[in-house]
């Protein structure tokens, strides 16, 4: 449901962000809840139609997503292992010679899938802006420092578990040019594989009590509290190690598997 | 079948995935030397029908002998396992290419390739199908049987089915408008 729904805000707006004020960006992500709270139906989905990411105004379907019976193929997936990944990369404070500079933290979790089954020896990336909300890429012009000793760019296999584990630097928030003084909440993006090419999953995960949350469209564009709230990681005193990193705990649920008993032992 | 748990939501793969997610070789599913090396690419639109040149495209296909692959190793490519998985980031004319070799049918069914489609701008990733055309007999009747393309509109079929050119097959995406792709809604998943 939702995620082609016809938005009432995109008539008037543009791909042409220049003049939005933050207080007119916010207007609009509030009555696109409001209705969405008014309309009394579970979207816990992420709307591709959400005008005030600008962005997406020309970049999302106008038609209806096709409702379609998945073929054996995408109900089969890539297959990644130790020939892909080494354990070294899900490091990502000793990728150079010296230590980056902020807050080490551990992020650590399990992949799902929608029966809450741990989905076994799979790809994980990650990538994300350094301490100061500077992303290691060239079109990234913010004027914050780059960090020599971070790249900000991962990888891991979950475990039999499903367990994934970083080790990283916080990132810090940066402005994007969306609107007038515009700022994302600080995340880390997440690449995520299944046992199924349908449960494929590119996602950010965001920090608890960011209090740029309310602003920012990105994060608004999942209407659903509850939903949106999956994306929020937990702080977690367990996960932390003495006198070197905090700990943050993050699970990533799938979609459910659509394979029949049959085809799964295939 | 149905989840009991609801999915942790998408979100767009943003403006910088560029230095993080491509990879030596992520294009590459046979390097270009191979005898059967065969040529899948395109453009990436959007509504205005300008390119989208921070677009990611992922491929996921069956073998030529139309069997699943299950082989490790698409991130460090050793040039000689085909993993059947890809990704290319479309350059500054939105343009993405793949050197891939052509899958072969699982029984009647028309093949077909997996393309997963990411970018800036797009808030959730989008599935969508480019089918082999059709070159014989029975390649077209199994065109003309295949369940997804005979429950679309005739003609919308076309956005699913590549083109053949002098290198290979062609197969543009429509993020929107008049030739607006066919986008894929799984049961369980976005747009259900």
């Amino acid at each position: 449901m939702g995620t082609t729904t016809a938005n009432p805000a995109e008539p008037t707006t543009s791909s042409d962000a220049a003049g939005a004020t933050q207080e007119q960006i916010s207007t609009e992500i509030g009555e696109l809840a409001a209705t969405y709270a008014a309309s009394g139906v579970e979207d816990p989905y992420t709307r591709l139609a959400y005008a005030p990411y600008r962005s997406s105004v020309l970049r999302h379907p106008t038609k209806d997503l096709h409702h379609a019976d998945p073929e054996t193929l995408e109900l089969s997936a890539p297959v990644f292992g130790e020939r892909d990944v080494a354990p070294v990369e899900a490091d990502l404070t000793i990728q150079h010679r010296g230590e980056p500079i902020g807050e080490r933290i551990v992020v650590a979790g399990r992949v799902l899938d929608g029966e809450g089954r741990p989905v076994r020896h799979q790809l994980v990336e990650v990538w994300q802006a350094n301490a100061a909300g500077r992303y290691l890429h060239q079109r990234d012009q913010h004027p914050a420092p780059i960090d020599p000793h971070f790249t900000g760019v991962g990888r891991a296999l979950t475990d039999d578990e499903g367990r994934y584990r970083f080790l990283t630097i916080k990132p810090g928030p940066y402005p994007w040019k969306n609107h007038q003084n515009a700022w994302r909440p600080a995340h880390i993006h997440f690449s995520v594989f299944g046992t199924e090419l349908t449960q494929r999953l590119v996602t950010q995960m965001y920090f608890p009590g960011d209090p740029l949350f309310p602003l920012d469209p990105i994060f608004s564009s999942v209407v659903d509290p509850r939903a949106r709230d999956l994306m929020v990681a937990d702080y977690d005193h367990a996960l932390t190690q003495p006198e070197f990193a905090t700990g943050y705990r993050w699970d990533i649920v799938l979609t459910g598997s659509l394979r029949t008993p049959f085809e799964e032992e295939q | 079948m149905s989840a009991s748990r609801t999915p942790t939501p998408g979100q767009t793969v943003g403006p910088f995935f560029g230095y993080a997610l491509p990879f030596d070789g992520d294009h590459e599913l046979v390097p270009t030397s191979h005898p059967g090396a065969l040529r899948l690419h395109g453009t990436v639109y959007d509504g205005d029908g300008a390119p989208v040149p921070d677009a990611l495209v992922e491929v996921w296909q069956r073998d030529p002998a139309g069997e699943l692959v299950r082989q490790q190793g698409s991130l460090r490519r050793d040039a000689y396992t085909f993993t059947g998985w890809g990704r290319c980031a479309t350059d500054p004319t939105g343009h993405f290419a793949f050197t891939t070799l052509r899958p072969g049918a699982s029984g009647q069914a028309a093949p077909f390739f997996a393309l997963t489609v990411f970018a800036r701008g797009l808030l959730d990733r989008l599935f969508t199908r480019a089918y082999l055309p059709g070159d014989d007999a029975v390649s077209n009747q199994a065109l003309a049987n295949d369940p997804l393309l005979v429950s679309l509109p005739a003609e919308r079929r076309g956005t699913l089915v590549a083109v053949a050119d002098e290198h290979g097959l062609v197969f543009d995406v429509h993020l929107q408008g008049d030739a607006e792709t066919v986008f894929l809604a799984f049961p369980g998943g976005p747009g259900r």
